[in-house]
């Protein structure tokens, strides 16, 4: 079924069908740009929050048709000053489902298709069907995950990279009033993981002042978040926050407001309670606008070869004026997920096991959050800890606190590291003596 | 602020995600904006997307034309039924779903129509955003909101470039949040209760939990008095005096009984914070060029409460204040027992609030002498700051509090108006030509060619390539405009062919991304100056999107 009229593509058509001094080389201009657009171009957008919904509406109103989107959430209250597509009434329904009707519903001829799962639910042959990626997650495990994903699918003839193996990946990321938006050519330029200390490391209260010394209104929410709800079960045994639940929020807060008139601490609210217990990041709409905005841009661009795609990276803030700076990250020679070099790793006999694992967790280079390690001796596979499986978890925890050697771990042995952040598991290499700063 | 929502959603959870970035009061003044668009173009109703949903008070929307097919492809806000009837109408239905608790209105007519026949007609927006308009009835409504005090937020997008400019006569702003600041911990002049507190407690017979459980603020005080003890009371200024001091601090920590450091992490802190606490207490020269502004020294019954809660600060900083502004009372986290941290808290706290109770005696004193002192009145919690109103009789202790907690951060924007940047009189070519200049193709050309584009359009009633068979002609026509431009500027600079061919090749397109860009800068810019928070542009932001690059300037 034809869905136009007249006109309707009047303001993409400039730009597609005639050329100009900043165009791709490869650049062609011609009807046929937009029929691809329109009939063969499959762009997948993961996550349907404040950046997916602008995504879905920047892309559809390029002349896209065929777009994916998942995400594994369901409709906020709190969703609502910023995700345009949802209203009152949908509160509680899937954000995948609903934004796609509505897209589908407001612009003829568009077709998501919605997926209410996680990224994680689908392998390489259903991401390998899309032409670029683009990607509004509020996680960095996510991120990490579907760039780990992209590489895996890079196939290499004699060291050298198939190009047609490449799917673009364009990142946005928002937080208040700043944001970032890249273009990834994985196996090309910068990924994810070569850029790691781009994110802030996540800011954790020393559980001694929470504990003992706490100063602020915020160590006592964790106080009571941390330890007395684990001690207390006030809604039951095992029964976990729940930060929308405004009987738990009220509990926190009656009992940080205890503990805070304890040490005469002011400043305790609910909303403070509320953000600290959930971690809340503000979010506006104008900001998700903008990011999305330019993340489309650069899909539309990487689609057409109309411009050329940003190289690589724009950081944006409007707090003081409005400033953006754009750069070129670098790809890391030794990037643990897409240099395809082995890890090295060096410990001493005497550490532990726990040593590595902590190195894993906190080195700025890895980040892990629950890394799982095997290995293989004499040609056996044996788990030396794994944490995702509880039986297997409570087996191997003695070994964290073995030392290297009497776990058998030699000078080049290999270790097999997998975790949340990468689909699949890594390689190190041990190198036994000189310890690690 | 109304707590529930028309449909009974609590307000404080709909809005929570912007609340912490502009508090109650940010939403309180969103909630009583008027904003005016001229003409529903995708980059207008994007916009005006991105204020509907955080919960402004009301839109009108004014637009005359008919909904045309290329008007539904790149706007979100049209249907493909709408083609033919009012765009306004249109838009207004459509940006209404988004948000139950802010009422929409339109006005099917032209904007020069109302300029001419109904001027007080925009006297009532807070504020008015206006996307293509032609030069002349935009220059025409820059004049009459110039005189108005209604700022006017000028939005276009053409082809992979966005414009924004922002004109307003003046606008102040207390809460800027500014994204780093120096804490206000006054080490070089210490209030007198954190001497006191200082003095009252001995390091060197402390238990060894107490030693490293004193506030590193203390610790660097203690050794600060040594240091100066032995120079003569001065300061630490250069580096290798600060070294100094550093070293100082270190031997300062416990020994345990083989004489091996104790791990003290509050001595730590201490020297890490040497360089930024030892930042001497000033005022800073942006709210010192405040203090020598017109408006401050010479106040009237007309003044703004801006000005006279900055001459009274002024007033504070020259007799009570001996040379400082009124004291932050914030100091940040470090490692303490609870009960010397917010002891020491305390004092900040304390000395704020005399500092401020000073300011207030001034501030009714001048209002006193401008011949409008009235009780204070008590500011509620939803009360829109009277900081965004021009009555001064309406200043409010909270108002005080916050004006003398930002004293530090204050700034206010005056743009020139847009008959000036239009004039090649009084036109900032100067700056125009620097950026001209820059080997490296500076996105600034592009303003030059969106001037030249509207030169062009004045003389032939269409965009340069607007119709494809046209493009190569009228490359040469632009040409020839930009040319008239830069003579009219007398500047000798040369811009690229590539540029002008760029533009050609946009022939005025509108593409949906740029809108949604710059839809989403602009409402920023607007919801600051309804707020009166964060800092605005000043005045012109020009984006690109080929780079993805931008820069702002003043023209």
């Amino acid at each position: 079924m034809a869905v136009t009229w007249s006109g309707r593509w009047n303001h993409v058509r400039k730009v597609t069908e005639r050329t100009g001094p900043f165009a791709h080389p490869d650049f062609e201009p011609s009807t046929e740009t937009l029929q691809f657009l329109q009939e063969v171009c499959h762009i997948l957008v993961i996550g349907a929050g404040g950046l997916g919904c602008e995504l879905l509406k920047d892309l559809a109103l390029l002349g896209i048709r065929n777009i994916d989107v998942i995400d594994m959430d369901t409709i906020d209250v709190s969703n609502l000053n910023r995700q345009f597509l949802f209203r009152p009434k949908d509160v509680g329904k899937t954000k995948a489902e609903t934004a796609a009707n509505f897209i589908n519903l407001r612009i003829p001829g568009c077709n998501v298709t919605a997926h209410f799962a996680k990224i994680q639910d689908f392998d390489a042959s259903f991401y390998r069907k899309f032409h670029i990626i683009v990607c509004g997650l509020d996680s960095i495990i996510a991120r990490r995950w579907i760039n780990g994903m992209l590489i895996s699918m890079l196939s290499y003839e004699d060291g050298e990279l198939d190009q047609s193996s490449i799917i673009p990946m364009v990142d946005g990321g928002t937080e208040g009033f700043k944001g970032n938006a890249r273009v990834i050519l994985p196996g090309m330029t910068a990924c994810v993981d070569c850029t790691l200390d781009l994110y802030p490391p996540q800011v954790n209260f020393p559980l001694c002042t929470i504990a003992h010394t706490p100063r602020l209104p915020e160590h006592c929410i964790e106080y009571v978040r941390i330890l007395l709800w684990p001690k207390e079960e006030p809604f039951g045994a095992g029964v976990a926050i729940d930060g929308d639940d405004p009987a738990h929020v009220s509990w926190i807060l009656e009992k940080s407001q205890e503990r805070a008139n304890e040490y005469n601490i002011s400043g305790i609210t609910y909303r403070l309670t509320q953000g600290v217990v959930k971690r809340i990041i503000p979010a506006v709409a104008s900001t998700n606008a903008v990011i999305a905005a330019a993340c489309a841009t650069e899909v539309f661009k990487l689609a057409t070869s109309c411009c050329q795609p940003l190289n690589n990276y724009m950081n944006f803030t409007d707090i003081e004026g409005v400033y953006t700076y754009t750069f070129e990250a670098e790809k890391k020679d030794d990037c643990v997920a897409c240099s395809q070099k082995p890890q090295n790793i060096s410990f001493c006999e005497s550490d532990k096991l726990q040593d590595i694992l902590t190195y894993l967790l906190e080195s700025t280079t890895y980040q892990m959050k629950s890394p799982s390690i095997t290995t293989a001796i004499n040609g056996k596979n044996r788990t030396l800890y794994m944490q995702s499986v509880k039986s297997i978890e409570e087996k191997t925890r003695a070994n964290l606190k073995k030392s290297l050697a009497e776990l058998e771990l030699c000078s080049g042995q290999e270790l097999y590291v997998a975790d949340p952040t990468t689909p699949s598991s890594l390689t190190f290499i041990l190198q036994m003596g000189t310890k690690m700063e | 602020m109304a707590a529930v929502t028309k449909s009974g959603l609590d307000k404080n959870n709909k809005y929570d995600r912007q609340l912490r970035l502009w508090g109650d009061h940010g939403q309180s003044a969103l909630e009583s904006a008027r904003v005016c668009l001229i003409n529903a173009t995708a980059t207008g109703t994007e916009i005006l997307k991105n204020l509907i949903l955080p919960g402004i008070g009301s839109f009108t929307i004014i637009d005359e034309h008919k909904v045309q097919g290329e008007d539904v492809g790149n706007n979100f806000f049209l249907s493909k039924e709408s083609i033919g009837s009012s765009r306004a109408r249109t838009a207004t239905e459509l940006l209404s779903e988004l948000n139950e608790d802010v009422s929409g209105d339109f006005i099917e007519e032209s904007p020069s129509n109302l300029i001419e026949n109904n001027p007080d007609f925009f006297a009532s927006f807070t504020i008015v955003i206006a996307t293509n308009m032609d030069e002349k009835s935009l220059l025409q409504l820059g004049e009459l909101l110039w005189n108005l005090h209604v700022p006017l937020l000028i939005c276009r997008c053409y082809g992979f470039i966005g414009y924004i400019r922002l004109v307003v006569k003046e606008h102040n702003v207390i809460e800027s949040h500014p994204d780093s600041t120096h804490e206000d911990l006054r080490l070089d002049r210490p209030i007198p209760a954190f001497v006191t507190l200082c003095d009252s407690l001995d390091m060197s017979s402390m238990n060894k939990k107490d030693h490293s459980h004193t506030p590193w603020l203390i610790v660097l005080y203690k050794y600060l008095q040594q240091w100066k003890d032995s120079h003569g009371g001065e300061l630490p200024k250069i580096y290798k005096e600060k070294s100094q001091l550093k070293e100082l601090i270190r031997n300062g920590v416990l020994k345990n009984k083989d004489g091996v450091p104790e791990d003290e992490e509050n001595f730590d802190e201490a020297v890490r914070n040497v360089n930024t606490a030892l930042h001497p207490t000033s005022v800073p020269s942006d709210v010192q060029k405040l203090f020598k502004d017109p408006a401050c020294l010479n106040l009237t019954s007309e003044s703004r409460p801006f000005w006279i809660l900055t001459r009274a600060v002024k007033d504070f900083v020259e007799h009570e204040g001996k040379g400082a502004l009124p004291v932050r009372g914030t100091i940040p986290d470090m490692t303490s027992d609870s009960e010397r941290y917010i002891k020491l808290q305390s004092v900040y706290r304390d000395q704020a609030a005399k500092d401020v109770s000073d300011v207030t005696r001034r501030v009714h004193k001048l209002l006193q002498e401008l011949g409008q002192d009235e009780p204070l009145l008590d500011c509620n919690q939803f009360k829109t700051s009277s900081l965004l109103h021009s009555n001064p009789c309406s200043i409010s202790e909270k108002d005080i509090k916050t004006f003398c907690r930002n004293s530090a951060f204050l700034r206010v924007i005056r743009c020139r108006s847009l008959k000036d940047e239009y004039n090649p009189e009084t036109a900032n070519v100067t700056l125009i030509g620097q950026h001209l200049e820059d080997e490296d193709g500076d996105d600034v050309v592009f303003y030059t060619l969106l001037r030249s584009v509207d030169k062009f359009y004045e003389k032939y009633n269409h965009y340069p390539g607007y119709y494809t068979q046209q493009v190569e002609s009228d490359i040469t026509e632009l040409k020839a405009c930009l040319s008239k431009l830069l003579q009219d500027w007398s500047l000798s600079s040369t811009v690229k062919d590539d540029y002008i061919h760029e533009m050609c090749r946009y022939g005025a397109s509108e593409l949906h991304t740029i809108s949604a860009y710059i839809g989403g800068v602009a409402a920023q810019e607007a919801i600051k100056m309804i707020t009166g928070q964060f800092l605005p542009i000043n005045n012109t932001y020009i984006y690109n999107a080929m780079k993805q690059s931008s820069t702002t300037l003043d023209l």
